[in-house]
C-alpha cells in the first residue's frame, strides 16, 4: 500500500527546517549548515494514474536533509515550470537560487515513465538530463535514484538516499512487549520487520553485499547470534556458546564475523569463520574486550576494553598479535565503526557527563564529536561516508539521527511509537 | 538550441539509463521475503513465560521464607555503582542468605541475570552486565554453591526496570536478579 505522505517544508532564516509525516515518521533537521547550496525541486508535472508519492517532495527532502543543500519551499516559487522552454531563469535568480529541478512523471497504472532535468540558474545551462522507468512500488526509490544523481553531479561524491537502514524497535502486542527488527529506506520510509521476538534483539549488521544481517537474539533466553538472509527470510544460529553471543561484525568479504565470547572466561573478541564454523580467539585477559569491527582492508580490527580501566577503543591486527590503545581523549570511547574508505572511524564518546558520537581522523588521529545528545550510541557512517546514523535518546523515547561527519547538520528521524535503537546503515 | 540540447542530452541519458534501469529494477526486486515477518520468533512456543523484571523467578515452589520481608531471601536484586561490579557491603549478607539456601538445596538452580544503566554503547553494556552477574557468581561459588547449580545471563541494557534517564532510573538498572528456576 502506498504511503500517504504530506509532507511541509519551511524555510527559517538562514537555517533550515524541513519535516516530513507519514506513517507515523517525521524527519526534522536540527541543525543546518550556513554553507548550503540552494536549489529548487519544482513539483514534477504529472499525467495519468500517478499514486501518492510526489516525487519533488522526496528529492527536496533528501537534498535537504544531506545538508549540502538548502531546498526552496514550494509556497516560494513564482511559477512551477514542467518544461525547459518555459523557465524564466530570471525568476529563480530574484529567489537566490543557485539551482533548479524540473520533471515529469506519467504512469499508466503499472509503470512510471519519469524524467527530470538539472539546471544552473545563472546561466540557464543544463547540467543534467535523464529519462527512466519505475514500477508501481518503485516512485519512492526512483526519487531517491534521482536525488543521488543530482547529489553526485553537484558535490562530485555519491549519494546514499538509495540504500536501507536496519534497527531494532517495539511493538506492545496482545502476548505482551515485542522486541522487531526492521528494516526501512534510508529516510526511514516502508519498514518492514525481518525478526520479531518477546525477548531483546541486538547489535543488526550487514553483510558487506547487503543481503544478509547477522544479530544477537535472546530468544532462547540465552544470548545466540543468527545470520538471516533479506530475500528468504532463511535464518541460521551461528553461535550458541554459554555466557555472551554478541556484537556480530561480517568480514569485508563477508566469510567471517568478528564477535564476543565469554566462554572462556571474560568476553573477547573472536573470529568466526561461517563456511566451518571454526574459531579464532583474537584477545585474552580479565578484562572486558567486545564491539569488534573491521577496517574495510581486512587487516585490523578495531575493538573496546576496560584494559586500562576505562572503555577506550584499542586495534589488533585480524590475523593476531598485540594490541595497541587508539583512544586516548575522554573517559570513554566504544563501540567504533569505520566508513568506507577506512580513513574515518565513528564512535561513542563521554567525558564525564553526556554521551556523543564522535568521527576520528584516522590519519592525524584528531577527533570530532558531531552530535550534541546526551545519551547518543550505535553510530554508522552512510555508504558515501558523508553522513553518521545512530540512536538518540531524548525524553521518553529513543530516535534515530544522522549528523554530518563535520558535525554541521543534524538531522532527527523520529517515530510515533516505540524505541529505535541499534541502527545500522547498509553498505 | 536549448531544446536540441535537452532532446540530445535525454537521448542520451536513455541510452545511458536503459543499463541502469535493468540494474534498478535487480535492486528493486531485492526485497524482503514475504513471508520473513510472519517466521519471525512469534509462532506460540514461544511466547511463554517471560522472565525479567517481572516474574523472573518461574518457581513456584520456594518457600515462605522467600516471601518473607523480614528475611534476606525475600530480596532477590542486587544493585551496584555505576560501571562497577563489585558487590556492594549492604549486599553481601543477602547473597550469602541465598549461598546457604542454595548450598542446602543442591538441586535448586539459579538464573543471575545481570543488566546495566543505558548510558554508553548496548554491547558494552551487555559484557558489564555478566561482570556484576559473575562476581554474585563467584561470592555464592565460594561459599559452596555448585557450578551447576548456577547460570550467567546478561541482558545489559535492554531490558530497564525503570524508564527514566536519570540518576534515579539508572541505580535501579545496574543490577542483578536471582531467578530461582
Amino acid at each position: 500500500m502506498m504511503l500517504l505522505a504530506r509532507i511541509s517544508i519551511t524555510v527559517l532564516l538562514a537555517s533550515l527546517f524541513s519535516v516530513a509525516h507519514a506513517a507515523g515518521l517525521t524527519i526534522e533537521i536540527t541543525k543546518g549548515a550556513q554553507t548550503a547550496v540552494p536549489i529548487a525541486i519544482v513539483p514534477f508535472g504529472q499525467g495519468g494514474a500517478i499514486g501518492n508519492v510526489k516525487l519533488s517532495d522526496v528529492v527536496s527532502s533528501d537534498l535537504g536533509g544531506s545538508g549540502f543543500f538548502k531546498t526552496l519551499a514550494e509556497d516560494d516559487m513564482l511559477t512551477k515550470p514542467t518544461e525547459a522552454q518555459k523557465i524564466n531563469f530570471k525568476d529563480w535568480q530574484v529567489l537566490g537560487q543557485d539551482y533548479m529541478v524540473i520533471g515529469q512523471v506519467i504512469g499508466n497504472g503499472n509503470q512510471f515513465n519519469i524524467e527530470f532535468q538539472l539546471f544552473n540558474v545563472n546561466n540557464g545551462g543544463l547540467l543534467m538530463g535523464y529519462r527512466f522507468t519505475a514500477g508501481a512500488h518503485e516512485l519512492r526509490r526512483a526519487a531517491h535514484h534521482i536525488s543521488d544523481l543530482i547529489y553526485e553531479k553537484l558535490t562530485g561524491r555519491k549519494g546514499s538516499f538509495n540504500t536501507r537502514i536496519a534497527y531494532v524497535t517495539n511493538a506492545v502486542r496482545s502476548q505482551g512487549r515485542q522486541y522487531l527488527l526492521q528494516v526501512a529506506d534510508a529516510d526511514g520510509f516502508n519498514p518492514r520487520t525481518i525478526a520479531e521476538s518477546p525477548e531483546p534483539i541486538m547489535a543488526p549488521a550487514w553483510s558487506p553485499d547487503g543481503a544478509k544481517i547477522a544479530y544477537v537474539s535472546f530468544h532462547t533466553k540465552r544470548s545466540e547470534i543468527y545470520v538471516q538472509t533479506l530475500a528468504t527470510g532463511q535464518r541460521e544460529s551461528v553461535s550458541a556458546y554459554p555466557g555472551i553471543n554478541g556484537a556480530p561484525a561480517f568480514s569485508p568479504d563477508g566469510s567471517r564475523l568478528a564477535i564476543t565470547l565469554s566462554k572462556d572466561g571474560s568476553p573477547d573478541v573472536y573470529i568466526l569463520n561461517l563456511s566451518n564454523r571454526g574459531l579464532t580467539r583474537l584477545t585474552s585477559g580479565m578484562s572486558i574486550e567486545t564491539e569488534p569491527t573491521w577496517s574495510p582492508d581486512g587487516s585490523t580490527i578495531v575493538f573496546t576494553s576496560d584494559q586500562g580501566g576505562k572503555p577506550q577503543l584499542y586495534t589488533i591486527p585480524s590475523s593476531g598479535g598485540k594490541s595497541s590503545r587508539l583512544t586516548f581523549q575522554g573517559d570513554y570511547n566504544a563501540r567504533g565503526r569505520f566508513s568506507t574508505d577506512g580513513r574515518s572511524l565513528a564512535m561513542v564518546t563521554a567525558n564525564g557527563g553526556d554521551y556523543r558520537i564522535a568521527v576520528m581522523d584516522m590519519a592525524s588521529r584528531t577527533v570530532n564529536v558531531v552530535s550534541s545528545g546526551r545519551l547518543d550510541e550505535s553510530p554508522s557512517f552512510s555508504p558515501n561516508g558523508s553522513m553518521v546514523l545512530f540512536a538518540a535518546k531524548s525524553g521518553p523515547r529513543s530516535t534515530l539521527a544522522v549528523a554530518s561527519t563535520d558535525g554541521a547538520v543534524q538531522q532527527k528521524l523520529a517515530f510515533e511509537t516505540g524505541e529505535i535503537r541499534e541502527p545500522a546503515w547498509a553498505p | 538550441m536549448r531544446l536540441d540540447k535537452r532532446y540530445l542530452v535525454l537521448a542520451m541519458a536513455a541510452v545511458l539509463v536503459t543499463g541502469c534501469s535493468s540494474d534498478e529494477k535487480e535492486g528493486l526486486g531485492d526485497t524482503l521475503g514475504a513471508d520473513a515477518s510472519t517466521s519471525g520468533y512469534s509462532d506460540g512456543s514461544l511466547s511463554g513465560s517471560q522472565f525479567g523484571s517481572n516474574g523472573f523467578n518461574s518457581a513456584s515452589h520456594l518457600g515462605p521464607e522467600f516471601s518473607d520481608p523480614n528475611n534476606p531471601l525475600s530480596k532477590q536484586v542486587i544493585y551496584f555503582e555505576l560501571d562497577s561490579s563489585q558487590v556492594k557491603q549492604e549486599y553481601v549478607s543477602i547473597v550469602a542468605a541465598h549461598a546457604r539456601y542454595l548450598a542446602s538445596h543442591p538441586k535448586q538452580r539459579v538464573i543471575l541475570g545481570g543488566n546495566a544503566d543505558e548510558r554508553g554503547s548496548s554491547e558494552y553494556n551487555i559484557a558489564l552486565g555478566e561482570q556484576r552477574s559473575k562476581s554474585v557468581e563467584r561470592m555464592m561459588r565460594s561459599q559452596g554453591v555448585s557450578a551447576s547449580q548456577l547460570e550467567v545471563v546478561s541482558y545489559g541494557e535492554e531490558k530497564p526496570v525503570a524508564y527514566g534517564h536519570d540518576e534515579s532510573s539508572w541505580s535501579q538498572n545496574r543490577r542483578v536478579e536471582l531467578g530461582y528456576q
